[in-house]
């Protein structure tokens, strides 16, 4: 077996200094009955030919996204990543080092957290970030309950546009901690009233920006109404990169901001591994989850990196740590400061006008279309469409045809009929003149 | 897993004189600043082209103040990286035996086909029909898990082994409530990870600690003293912390089973039974498996990680969404709590799970194969029980006999010598080798944990026994100050963790001192 190193005579040797008769009498301790003598029914090693061939076969049974038409996002976008981001990432010294326990053996990945939490703050005009959280769903639970905790009140107000995905997670976190949630019904026309839902228990109101169905709104007034009644504001982003074009959470008054990073380094990965990233004020700091990274000196009084804040964390903390999290997603943060920083000031600010003029395009071409009816007032990289019939049958007919038509809103809420005909459509860098063409036209020959 | 340690560093020795570099830098350890330090305005990394003329959309809410990025292009900052990249150590680069982390070496097929435009890029929300190929990797890795677990089904959604343990503990909640029975309390060894105790109190439990006997296994008879109507779940690892299998666990298992309680099982040790042991012989209802640890997805200086849950047939039903299943013709996704997901848990993270690492775990899985895996296991206890036979005279045991995938020593080897447990590590670092484990588990004074691996060949052993050996030779000869002194060769030497925290500093600003 190619990745493993020892010879039958090595095995016997090291045997005989242990003083083992077998490897057996190391097992020794094991329950007789719970020993397997033989091989489980599973297949024998295969070289990396066969594992190869075997793997491509299943991929081969996929459409990927770069093979024609895309249109989907709803959470997860899919962008260009400069070829230096792949490459860097799989340098050994990243791929292959374990989270910086020993600061002195690994001031690269310290410091690159340290630059990623500065991107993340820059970006969300927050205050501080942490070193990044397993998605932007988990994120967005982790927030929920770090408001019950900093404010020790017990009931979050999730708007209803918030992703139905996020909303699940804080659905699932809140049932066990204990804690209230009121979430609020589906809106794809917005009209929430969330203020008025604000009372002496309410510790959170959870929005979304752009929310669920691509709409962007100025929660400023939100942020002061939650503010007065000794609530937070938790701002969720789910697409990190509509922050190169519209008004950061932090100047619209967030306490905290949750987001997918995924767009920025990471690729589909048909839904994981992804990259939460979390944002709050200076002054919660000790209440936030997750690893932090922070500057110091070393004995020799030059700067350095070292995990910090390490008292709010599970291995010291243990049941009173403010989460359970642990290893998080480091490679998929580095991923996304050396995008980002290629991107630069310059580079990310055009990619968002680049987004934002392709669905403006898109948006254009297909509100024209006979019956079909653009939902939003303003958007980014993504709108809903109101279509003439239900959108889940029309993505499966273009889907026949090469055209990743979008996501409709039926596969989150299959239970409401007013919800069928709405289609989620993005539009990014990579969508071009033709890929809007040919969707259009796809759209005009299936819609009745 | 925790390795690191709680100890403040010590206080810095009178710094010996070296010869200064006019640069700071020192041969191949190259200075570099924070990436907001050497940006220009108006140099960019990309080349993208300037988007036509369109109406803006935004809604009037179009950013107005700029963000603060800086400009570099492309060789600066793949340079930037690089330098970063070399002040790590890593596995590729040498034994790196942190105990209870599983740092083995991570194959680059696996990498390869992970990258395969039909697992990278393909978006979660497609129709099914355009991804029948990721449903069967899934169904697929979900196979060899049950079978190499003994488990019937398995939860695939979880990122990580600590997301892993709430999705089990969940599931134990959600299986109790189904019983209409509110139990509060979760037993959880005292030389438990940190995560276990963490997970049980985001759910809800109170946590109760159980003691260690003198063979640093479960205190049994504690824990039945402990049993009772108002315990939901036992959290025990197998392999313990110490390294030791519970060998009481068929006992253990009856006493939680007749209390009404399930028995959680935290998999981060699983290297040492894969192949040879499954958990569902052991009376188990329920584990997390560390794809990170024991199928060898990359640890990436702290993840992404998966940590799928083994599930008893008592607790599959509880299963959090999505599930892959056997539809009448071919595999099928269940997003929604119906039919026979009527008791799902709702969803634990967004989308399916960690594909990216399904696809390197089950590269790993095909490679070794059943019969591959079960050597895994067998290499695995071997190299820490050799590495135990090398160093038991010089290092000293807790617990007598052989040891599982790891072998735990205290410091009573470094009693009266002035040099402790973290010294003793920092000056493994000048020799070369990432440390073990520091002061983890908590059951010992000053514990070293080592977990070699089944990828290190024998002279890798070797070399790291024989200058552990050495250490501690130097140690007892009255080498303390040399021991305090490091790492000396290192990018940095010791760093004011205690100062770190006191006045956090967590990002750059500008105009910050460099």
């Amino acid at each position: 077996m190619r990745y493993l190193p020892l010879t039958p005579p090595e095995r016997a040797a090291m045997l005989a200094t242990i003083g083992a008769g077998s490897i057996d009498d190391l097992f020794a301790d094991v329950p007789t009955a719970a020993r397997l003598d033989g091989l489980l029914d599973l297949p024998r090693a295969m070289g990396e030919i066969e594992v190869e061939r075997r793997l491509a076969a299943m991929a081969a049974k996929n459409l990927p996204a770069g093979s024609g038409p895309f249109f989907l996002g709803a959470g997860a976008y899919r962008h260009h990543v400069p070829a230096a981001v792949d490459h860097l990432i799989q340098r050994g010294e990243f791929l292959t080092s374990y989270t910086p326990y020993q600061p002195e053996v690994s001031q690269g990945t310290l410091q690159y957290l340290f630059e990623f939490q500065t991107q993340v703050a820059l970006l969300t005009g927050m205050e501080v970030a942490n070193a990044s959280m397993y998605d932007g769903a988990t994120a967005c639970a982790e927030a929920v309950m770090m408001a019950h905790r900093v404010t020790r009140r017990n009931k979050a107000v999730l708007s209803g546009g918030l992703h139905p995905h996020y909303r699940s997670v804080c659905e699932t976190y809140a049932r066990f901690a204990g804690a209230g949630l009121a979430a609020q019904e589906p809106a794809p026309r917005g009209g929430e009233d969330l203020a008025t839902l604000i009372d002496a228990e309410t510790s959170c109101v959870v929005v979304q920006n752009p929310d669920f169905y691509g709409e962007i709104r100025d929660y400023a007034a939100l942020a002061e109404a939650c503010h007065e009644r000794g609530a937070l504001l938790v701002v969720i982003v789910t697409e990190i990169l509509s922050l190169g074009a519209i008004v950061p959470p932090g100047e619209m008054g967030a306490d905290i901001v949750a987001a997918e990073g995924q767009s920025l380094g990471n690729a589909l990965n048909f839904g994981g591994p992804h990259l939460g990233l979390f944002a709050t004020r200076d002054r919660f700091v000790r209440q936030m989850p997750g690893r932090v990274a922070g500057q110091t000196v070393d004995a020799d009084g030059r700067r350095g990196w070292v995990l910090t804040l390490s008292t709010r964390e599970q291995h010291i903390r243990r049941e009173k740590a403010t989460s359970n999290i642990c290893t998080n997603s480091g490679l998929c943060a580095l991923a996304f400061t050396i995008h980002l920083a290629l991107l630069g000031e310059e580079g990310l600010t055009r990619l968002a006008r680049l987004n934002h003029a392709a669905a403006v395009a898109a948006a254009e071409r297909l509100e024209r279309l006979p019956g079909v009816r653009l939902l939003n007032d303003s958007f980014f990289n993504e709108f809903g469409l109101s279509l003439p019939s239900p959108a889940a049958p029309v993505v499966e007919r273009l889907a026949e045809r090469g055209i990743l038509a979008g996501v409709p809103v039926s596969r989150f809420y299959p239970e409401r009929a007013e919800l069928a005909p709405l289609l989620l459509v993005a539009a990014t860098e990579l969508t071009t003149a033709e890929d809007i063409e040919r969707l259009a036209n796809g759209l005009r020959e299936v819609l009745p | 897993m925790t390795g690191w340690s709680q100890a403040i560093a010590a206080p810095p020795e009178p710094a010996v004189e070296e010869p200064q570099t006019l640069s700071g830098n020192r041969g191949l350890v190259i200075e570099e600043p924070l990436l907001f330090e050497q940006g220009v305005p108006g140099r960019c990394g990309v080349d993208l082209p300037e988007p036509p003329a369109f109406r803006s959309r935004l809604g009037g809410l179009e950013r107005r103040a700029p963000i603060g990025l800086p400009g570099l292009s492309e060789p600066q900052v793949v340079r930037h990286f690089t330098r970063l990249s070399q002040k790590n150590y890593a596995i590729d680069a040498g034994i790196y035996p942190l105990g209870s982390c599983t740092m083995k070496h991570n194959p680059r097929l696996n990498e390869k086909l992970a990258r395969l435009p039909g697992f990278a890029d393909i978006h979660p929300l497609q129709p099914l029909s355009t991804v029948a190929g990721a449903l069967e990797l899934i169904n697929t890795l979900a196979h060899w898990l049950k079978t190499l677990t003994g488990m019937p089904a398995v939860a695939l959604s979880p990122a990580a082994g600590a997301h892993g343990e709430l999705c089990g503990i969940m599931t134990v909640h959600a299986a109790l409530d189904a019983r209409g029975e509110r139990r509060r309390r979760i037993l959880v060894p005292e030389s438990a990870h940190g995560t276990n105790p963490a997970t049980a109190a985001a759910c809800g439990y109170a946590v109760e600690a159980i003691p260690a006997n003198k063979r640093g296994r479960v205190n049994v008879a504690a824990l039945k003293a402990k049993l009772g109507a108002d315990v939901a779940a036992l959290m025990l690892t197998n392999p313990n912390t110490c390294g030791l299998f519970e060998d009481e666990i068929l006992d253990i298992a009856e006493a939680v089973h007749a209390a009404g309680a399930y028995f959680y099982c935290d998999g981060a040790n699983f290297n040492a039974l894969v192949g040879r042991v499954r958990p569902g012989d052991l009376g188990i209802d329920c584990m997390h498996i560390n794809l990170h640890k024991t199928f060898s997805t990359p640890h990436g200086g702290g993840g992404p990680g998966s940590g799928p849950v083994a599930l008893a047939a008592s607790l599959a039903p509880f299963a959090p969404l999505p599930w892959v299943v056997h539809g009448p013709d071919d595999l099928q996704l269940v997003e929604h709590a119906e039919g026979a997901a009527a008791q799902a848990l709702g969803r634990l993270k967004g989308f399916h799970g960690q594909m990216g690492m399904f696809v390197r775990a089950l590269a790993y899985m095909m490679s070794h194969g059943a019969d591959g895996l079960r050597q895994v296991a067998e290499d695995a206890v071997l190299n820490a029980n050799y590495l135990r036979a090398r160093l038991a005279d010089a290092l000293s045991l807790p617990f007598p006999g052989a040891c599982m995938h790891e072998v735990l020593f205290d410091d009573r080897f470094l009693r009266d010598t002035g040099v402790t447990t973290l010294d003793f590590a920092k000056a493994l670092i000048d020799e070369g080798f990432h440390p073990m484990t520091m002061y983890f588990p908590l059951v010992v004074h000053g514990a070293l944990l080592i977990e070699p691996t089944e990828t290190e060949s024998k002279e890798s052993l070797d070399r790291f026994a024989d200058v552990v050996i050495g250490l501690a030779r130097r140690a007892r000869a009255g080498g303390a100050a040399a021991f305090r002194a490091a790492p000396r060769f290192t990018p940095r030497r010791r760093l004011d963790e205690t100062g770190a925290a006191r006045k956090p500093v967590l990002r750059w600003r500008p105009g910050a001192e460099s």
